[in-house]
């Protein structure tokens, strides 16, 4: 059997499926990504365990066969912290959409970058709250329109990796569902890496938020979304008018400092549980 | 038998230590007056323990984190007051839905809003019920003395082990930090109700046919936690049957349960012609007119003392309405226990409020007045 569709059969809930996402999202993307990602990590199936909040983005948790966590709006790396810190030996992924994580859950998203626990947040950034029809979010580039915004959002966006790694977070990468093995390869480092992790991954929302910002159909937002990424690597050395209107991918960040439930778990004398897989 | 040591200690650090004694090792909480004890005694005892005590950034991220501990496998409990208990609302919900056990102990204090901090008060009450939306059961104990928190918080982990539902410890301001003897086991494991170490072949998380154990994640069993209906297998369905089963079931599992449930107690004469219903630290100044007018008067009276208020002891206050003429409900709050009281005494016997919302508790003189203009 190719590889692809044995990973289909053992990591997702095909029964579960179709997604109740629209034509033309990207959430499909992110989500196979992070399934090829978890794979490229090489954990045991029976570790891993994925924590969602509450969106379009967070209904992924319902269709990966692993323990899956839907969480209530805001919350979800609170309820990961909790599992974290009683199961430090467990891989948790915590998938939130761009208002989830940066305004609801924006105290327990600084918090958890300044613990420093290790979490995999996954924030999936359409610009748009899509589950309720096009609210603007804190990811909503200025001057864009929202149906909370209809003549253009005055509000400033987060630049959210930025914000994590202001507040302590170890490791922040940005990808995009236009560049789906980029996104897989910069989800499976943020697996690796010990300490609260942060992947921006960019997608489209061609319903919610395109059609109102004249962004065109689905491929033209992936097709802009491509073509106006660039990687880090090739940012480095790069006038900054030459990066004007271009989104930066790749590892933005990676420090070693240590982890909060390891630390926790050492303090009082505890051994911590070896991962059975691997 | 265990050996026992009798020690003086406030309500909030007996909270602690039954929460300890009944096997819970993860706690999460946030600081609020008057129940910082509660975290502070955990923040001492844990580590030592093996287990878990984390402070977070706020009173939502409390309960989510304990109902996260839940999930992976732990006994968890959170304390805080009034404000706080308002923000833990919404994950309380969530807990009740997805069937994770967790203890939430309430401290109350002097409402609404920041209210005095510092003053004993009745009144969340209601908050108890109905803080969260949505229909659901719910299960609220109120313990009168220092050593009913002790018994009550182990009580309230184990039920909430084997029923799969949060379970809320509403202490008074005046019972939480007041000191009293409590005699605790030295050997706590024996507080610990075991719920079920093997899983059933045909395990299902959320099962129609009743009580399922919780299989904490992490061992094999892929499930789906969510706070939307959800079928057996804990995915979501909007599918009406399934959606009415679901509710039904989760008001079930507390009906079928309730002798373990509803806990009262009845000091007294045996055919009263007043009776006071309360709860809480009410119990204490209650208890000291009933014990003089019945021991030492021989007067028709009777306490019943509700340790369980939610689901409300409805059976227990009937009887009582049979035989006695009046029932008086002191309360530190403006009514609240007291229109469940009337509805379920439906005119058979005369229901009397008696409240004091100013900060203060309801003394012995107040009641034994009230008392004795129906005695004579």
């Amino acid at each position: 059997m190719a590889v692809i569709e044995q990973l289909t059969q053992d990591f997702l809930r095909t029964k579960k499926l179709p997604h109740i996402w629209c034509p033309g999202c990207g959430n499909g993307i992110v989500t196979a990504a992070l399934v090829r990602a978890i794979e490229r990590a090489d954990y045991d199936q029976r570790d891993v365990v994925i924590v969602s909040g509450i969106g379009c983005s967070s209904r992924a948790a319902g269709y990966l066969n692993f323990n899956t966590l839907h969480t209530t709006h805001g919350r979800a790396l609170a309820f990961a912290t909790g599992l974290k810190m009683a199961r430090p030996e467990l891989k948790l992924f915590v998938i939130m959409g761009d208002g989830d994580c940066s305004a609801i859950g924006g105290n327990h998203f600084i918090h958890s970058a300044r613990r420093n626990i290790d979490l995999n947040a996954i924030v999936v950034n359409n610009h748009i709250y899509g589950m309720t029809g096009g609210q603007h979010s804190p990811l909503t580039p200025t001057g864009k329109r929202a149906t909370t915004a209809p003549r253009g959002t005055l509000e400033r966006e987060f630049n959210l990796l930025d914000l994590a790694r202001g507040a302590g977070s170890t490791f922040g990468a940005r990808g995009n569902a236009a560049q789906p093995r980029q996104l897989e390869q910069l989800i499976a480092r943020a697996a690796k890496h010990k300490g609260f992790s942060v992947v921006e991954a960019l997608s489209p929302c061609p319903i919610a938020y395109g059609r109102r910002n004249k962004l065109g159909g689905p491929v033209d937002m992936l097709k802009n979304m491509k073509e106006s990424s660039i990687s880090i690597e090739r940012a480095a050395g790069k006038e900054d008018s030459e990066l004007e209107g271009k989104t930066i991918t790749g590892v933005i960040y990676q420090d070693e400092v240590p982890e909060y439930a390891a630390e926790y778990y050492y303090s009082i004398g505890k051994e911590i549980p070896v991962n059975t897989g691997g | 038998m265990p050996e026992t040591k009798p020690v003086l200690m406030q309500g909030n650090e007996a909270c602690a230590e039954g929460a300890i004694s009944a096997g819970v090792r993860f706690y999460a909480g946030y600081p609020i007056t008057p129940s910082t004890e509660v975290a502070e005694r955990m923040a001492a005892r844990l580590p030592d323990l093996g287990g878990v005590f984390i402070q977070m950034e706020d009173e939502i991220a409390s309960m989510a984190a304990v109902i996260g501990a839940s999930i992976g496998g732990m006994r968890t409990i959170t304390a805080t007051s009034g404000p706080g208990f308002s923000l833990k609302q919404e994950n309380i919900g969530y807990a009740i839905m997805a069937e994770i056990p967790c203890v939430i102990v309430d401290v109350q204090r002097m409402g609404p809003s920041t209210g005095v901090p510092t003053a004993p008060s009745q009144g969340d009450v209601m908050q108890a019920r109905w803080g969260t939306h949505g229909d659901h059961p719910v299960i609220v104990f109120s313990p009168s003395s220092v050593y009913e928190t002790y018994y009550l918080t182990i009580a309230a982990v184990n039920l909430s082990q084997k029923l799969r539902q949060p379970v809320i410890l509403l202490l008074d301001e005046v019972i939480g930090h007041m000191r009293e003897k409590v005699t605790i086991p030295r050997d706590s494991k024996l507080m610990v109700e075991k719920v079920s170490d093997k899983v059933p072949a045909d395990w299902k998380p959320y099962d129609e046919k009743g009580l399922t154990p919780l299989v904490p994640f992490g061992f094999g069993h892929y499930y789906h936690v969510t706070g939307l209906f959800h079928d057996q297998y804990g995915f979501p369905t909007g599918d009406p049957p399934q959606v009415e089963r679901s509710l039904d079931r989760i008001h079930e599992k507390l009906e079928k349960s309730r002798d373990e449930v509803v806990l009262t107690n009845y000091i007294g004469h045996k055919e009263p012609r007043v009776v006071i219903v309360t709860y809480g630290c009410s119990v204490r100044s209650a208890r000291a007119v009933v014990k003089k007018a019945y021991w030492n008067n021989r007067q028709p009276v009777g306490l019943l003392s509700l340790q369980t208020l939610w689901p409300f002891p409805d059976r227990e206050v009937k009887e009582l309405a049979k035989k006695a003429d009046v029932i008086i409900v002191p309360e530190m709050n403006m009514g609240q226990i007291i229109s469940e009281v009337e509805r379920h005494v439906k005119g058979e016997a005369e229901v009397i409020p008696l409240n004091r919302y100013d900060g203060e508790m309801i003394s012995p003189d107040q009641i034994s007045d009230l008392m004795g203009r129906w005695l004579s």
